[in-house]
């Protein structure tokens, strides 16, 4: 099996790693890297627990070989904090009690967080839309849609300007 | 006395998540986030037949796949006598197979390598050749005469494909009660099928097992949900001391029963660790856990109810095919083959019952677990409840007035039962009554004969549940043969802070809040100075676990009582240093104060310290207590959900409009974690109404084995669940609470189901089976002449 060196830039940090070609961006994150935040569900792109930000975009790690996150700018859920800080995603799931066993969150908050970069203001259905792609087995879904909008007025109130790209912080 | 003291966000208050700081932050611990020093992985090799004798298995490639250090087979096992395990249910279990599998991914070989990848490079590798057999699907075929025998392995205490007959209640007296309202009243039957499903909980199951030889201790990180009944199961199964085995079940990403039996991968994992003195690691994709791992239901129900003609029910009488698929792997309490399945009375007054449950072997994999449920309660609260509105429909009565007339009364608790349970507390009507006024039932009824007119398919289904939850008491349920207590440890440090340790755990269900919430209630604390452990055996006092809503009626009572405990010692604490007789001393949350003077009192963290630097000398030091609780009853939370759907005559596609869930659990700890508890819970009962299947073709093949066929409901299917309460607390818990967890998912599929066929009622339509797909909806449309173009 051929192997690889990559350079992945994540929440901020380089890492650099050789990985074999076959090897999933989301095993290189969690088992290479220990970024454990970050989840696995399902296999077949179905549940959305393992999504990332690659270069800004909500994308599901199981899906991705680490390869192709070279030269690339990724954010995981432990991205989200910044200066001891919690993101306003953080900050809802938790106000609104949308998690209970916390698996699903993460990659959750990072499909909000994608959802409100591109739409600051968005209404229950386009949230509804928005996180269609992420299984929750616990909630029902209806605190996650809360949380989303706790954090769409927090982030508006205190005008954090969305960036474009996966880096953390700047939100 | 300062305010400060009295609040203490105790019961009843919404006070945010503990547990939640570390999970939003992506640092919870999950089995799959532990990594130890030289951990190796494994990997199942599973039978791609349903039904097939092994003739060989090859596993010389696999061992020169670069990685690979080992793979076990059932031969291996046997010689250490672990090919086979005991299931919960007096049946027995392969953990690899030996000359023959049963159904479709049943466990072969279990590989052992350096990392995930050379682990699943060694599956592929291990050459096995097998012989098909006919296969057994159909449950209702495995007693036919040219049925394949498929457990050879118990011929001989077990003839044929029959697991057992099981039946309770007044034969004879159901049978008269039937022979006269067939005379002189009505008798309905309604046949249903309570499909096939899966838990799926988005955290599959795994472990890693860490033996050490040198201190001969086993450690196993473990998806469990019962971790000290495990550790027991362990010590029993691979005969080693239970005070060496450590199972800790860390953060658990969701369980609904699922992670309630031992599974194969657990005890390969443990025989791999031992075998190679190295941590191994084994996790379950999704495939292997909707194939393999505990289902829920598979019920085949006749339920038949005879009433006078005015409606007044008199007798129920059931029978159930129920398909435990190759090992009868059910994680039931060993007195009841079929759990709680008599509490289908349901919220009735039924003076006769009758019951009975055939089980059967069929080509599937083995089960069945308790689904987010206690022990078949969801399969006997649908078949009351959907037979309740065949009733209704054969009278042209409202269903509604059906069931108030036929409810057990307010006045009627504690209510024996015709099928001997002895119901707690309970106030259906009241219930019924609110969900009512909140969706104006009687304007809805009257929307629907305007929408008829104009043949549009609008319906309104009820369900009135009753539920059995909290087992114990331990006399009559056990898990394994232990006895189903539960317990808590309360511990107060010098400084008035508290650590509590319970013999349950949580998969998400907010026990570090909740609990913490108890003692903040009892010993009049915050619960931010309350942490509650959980999920070690090695420190946790003994529990029999989440599952079945036993959390709160059982370990939640062990917990008050606990602090109680803690409160009475601080009494005698305050007494000696208030120098007053205890008789002379008032409680106030936080405080004991001398009779008459509020002034002259002691806090209870000054009771603490007090504890451990001038302790009585009549007393021991310290401050701490633990109870071991044996309830003495089941609690019996109830609820009426009203669920209002319209029908696209063209596609058979059913839209919920509105859901209206009133529930009744009791006294309530925390309403925010019970609001989350029913909105997860209806959305598990929306799931099997309308969307997800477990099924097989004619070959045992799963054709749900993924997300993708495996439907669980997205944001997109899931209503705004609207809630609301009323609280009738039950007499015999310490705190007058019931259990939540489980009441919505319970309650839920019926009130679908019954809005569905109430939309086609007046074309004689009785029934639907689950789950309400478009194309089953479509199929009755057209069959009636409803379709549209």
């Amino acid at each position: 099996m051929s192997k690889h060196t990559i350079s992945v830039k994540i929440n901020g940090t380089t890492y650099e790693g050789t990985v074999e070609a076959r090897t999933l961006l989301v095993h290189w994150l969690r088992d290479d890297l220990h970024l454990t935040g970050t989840h696995i569900g399902c296999d077949t792109t179905s549940c959305g627990a393992c999504t990332i930000l690659v270069d800004g975009k909500a994308t599901k790690s199981c899906t991705m070989f680490a390869v192709q996150a070279d030269g690339r700018e990724l954010m995981t859920v432990e991205g989200l904090e910044q200066g001891g800080k919690l993101h306003p995603l953080q900050e809802g799931f938790h106000e609104c009690h949308a998690l209970q066993c916390g698996y699903c969150t993460p990659g959750m908050m990072m499909t909000g967080l994608a959802l409100l970069r591109s739409n600051p203001n968005p209404g229950e259905e386009e949230i509804r839309v928005g996180i269609s792609g992420n299984l929750c087995r616990c909630t029902g879904y209806v605190n996650i849609v809360k949380a989303i909008k706790y954090a769409a007025e927090k982030m508006r109130e205190t005008q954090q300007t969305p960036v474009a790209t996966g880096e953390g912080g700047g939100d | 006395m300062a305010t400060e003291a009295r609040h203490v966000h105790g019961l009843g208050e919404a006070y945010k998540r503990k547990e939640d700081a570390r999970f939003i932050r992506g640092q919870g611990n999950y089995v799959d986030d532990v990594h130890l020093p030289g951990m190796l992985y494994g990997d199942i090799v599973r039978s791609p037949y349903a039904h097939a004798l092994i003739k060989h298995i090859d596993i010389s490639e696999a061992l020169k796949v670069p990685g690979v250090l080992a793979v076990i087979t059932g031969k291996d096992l046997d010689a250490a006598g672990l090919a086979w395990m005991p299931t919960l249910s007096n049946d027995t279990e392969a953990v690899l197979a030996l000359d023959r599998v049963h159904y479709q991914m049943q466990e072969v070989a279990f590989v052992v390598a350096t990392s995930r990848y050379a682990a699943a490079d060694g599956v592929a590798a291990v050459e096995v050749d097998y012989e098909p057999l006919p296969v057994l699907v159909n449950p209702k075929k495995a007693l036919d005469p040219d049925a394949p025998l498929l457990r050879p392995d118990k011929k001989d205490r077990q003839p044929t494909n029959h697991i057992y007959h099981w039946e309770t209640g007044d034969r004879a007296g159901t049978d008269a009660a039937f022979a006269e309202a067939e005379a002189n009243g009505i008798v309905v039957s309604q046949d249903m099928y309570v499909p096939r499903i899966h838990p799926a909980p988005i955290e599959t199951c795994g472990c890693v097992a860490d033996y050490h030889a040198a201190t001969g201790k086993l450690t196993v990180w473990m998806t469990s949900q019962a971790p000290h009944a495990h550790r027991t199961l362990f010590a029993i199964v691979a005969g080693l001391p239970e005070h060496r085995i450590r199972i800790i079940s860390p953060d658990v990403g969701g369980g609904f029963g699922n992670k309630v039996p031992i599974y194969p991968g657990y005890v390969c994992a443990v025989v791999a660790s031992i075998t190679t003195g190295k941590p191994v690691k084994w996790i379950e994709d999704r495939t292997e856990n909707l194939s393999s791992t505990g289902f829920g239901r598979d019920y085949h129900i006749h339920a038949e109810i005879a009433s006078d003609k005015d409606g007044n029910v008199k007798a129920l009488r059931v029978h159930t095919l129920a398909d435990h698929g190759a090992f009868d792997a059910a994680a039931q309490p060993t007195k009841f083959p079929a759990g709680l399945f008599h509490i289908c009375t349901g919220s009735y007054d039924f003076k006769k019952a009758f019951v009975e449950v055939d089980a059967v072997h069929t080509n599937k994999a083995p089960g069945g677990i308790a689904y987010r449920c206690s022990f078949r309660v969801t399969e006997a609260s649908y078949l009351i409840e959907r037979t309740m509105d065949t009733l209704a429909h054969r009278l042209g009565k409202d269903p509604a007035e059906l069931r108030m007339q036929n409810f057990i009364k307010p006045e009627a608790f504690p209510y024996r039962s015709a099928l001997d349970w002895t119901y707690d507390s309970g106030n259906y009507e009241a219930a019924l009554k609110l969900a009512m006024k909140n969706v104006d039932y009687e304007g809805l009824r009257r929307e629907q004969a305007e929408k008829r007119v104009r043949g549009e398919l609008m319906g309104i289904g009820i369900s009135s549940f009753t539920e059995i939850v909290g087992a114990g008491p331990g006399k009559h349920f056990d898990i394994a043969g232990i006895q189903m207590f539960d317990s808590c440890e309360v511990r107060v440090h010098p400084t008035g802070k508290v650590l509590a340790r319970i013999g349950v755990q949580t998969q998400g269900q907010g026990h570090e809040t909740t609990f913490a919430q108890i003692i903040a209630a009892e010993l009049g604390m915050s619960p931010d100075d309350v942490d509650v452990e959980h999920g070690d055996t090695d420190t946790a006092p003994y529990g029999l676990g989440t599952y079945a809503s036993r959390s709160t009626p059982v370990a939640g009572a062990a917990t008050a009582l606990a602090a109680r405990k803690v409160r009475d010692k601080a009494k005698k604490i305050a007494s000696y240093l208030l120098e007053v007789g205890e008789e002379d001393l008032e409680w106030e949350p936080g405080r004991f104060y001398v009779k008459g003077s509020p002034d002259k009192g002691k806090t209870i963290q000054e009771l603490a310290f007090a504890a451990y630097t001038n302790c009585p000398p009549y007393l021991e030091p310290g401050l701490e207590a633990v109870n071991y609780y044996d309830p003495p009853n089941l609690t019996y939370p109830f609820g009426s959900y009203i669920c209002i759907v319209d029908i696209d005559r063209g596609t058979g596609q059913v839209h919920i409009r509105r859901f209206m869930a009133v529930d009744d659990c009791g006294t309530i700890i925390n309403p925010m974690v019970v609001e989350g508890q029913i909105h997860g819970g209806l959305t598990q009962g929306l799931a099997p109404a309308m969307y997800e299947e477990l099924a097989y073709d004619e070959n045992g093949n799963v054709l749900s084995g993924s997300f993708q066929d495996y439907l669980i409901p997205t944001s997109m299917e899931t209503p705004s669940w609207e809630l609301d309460r009323t609280i009738t607390p039950s007499p015999h818990h310490p705190i007058g609470a019931k259990g939540v967890g489980e009441s919505p998912t319970v309650g839920a599929p019926q009130g679908i189901v019954n809005a569905v066929v109430d939309a086609l009622a007046h074309t004689g339509v009785r029934h639907i089976d689950m789950p309400l797909t478009p194309w089953k909806v479509w199929q009755v449309l057209k069959e009636k002449g409803l379709a549209t173009d």
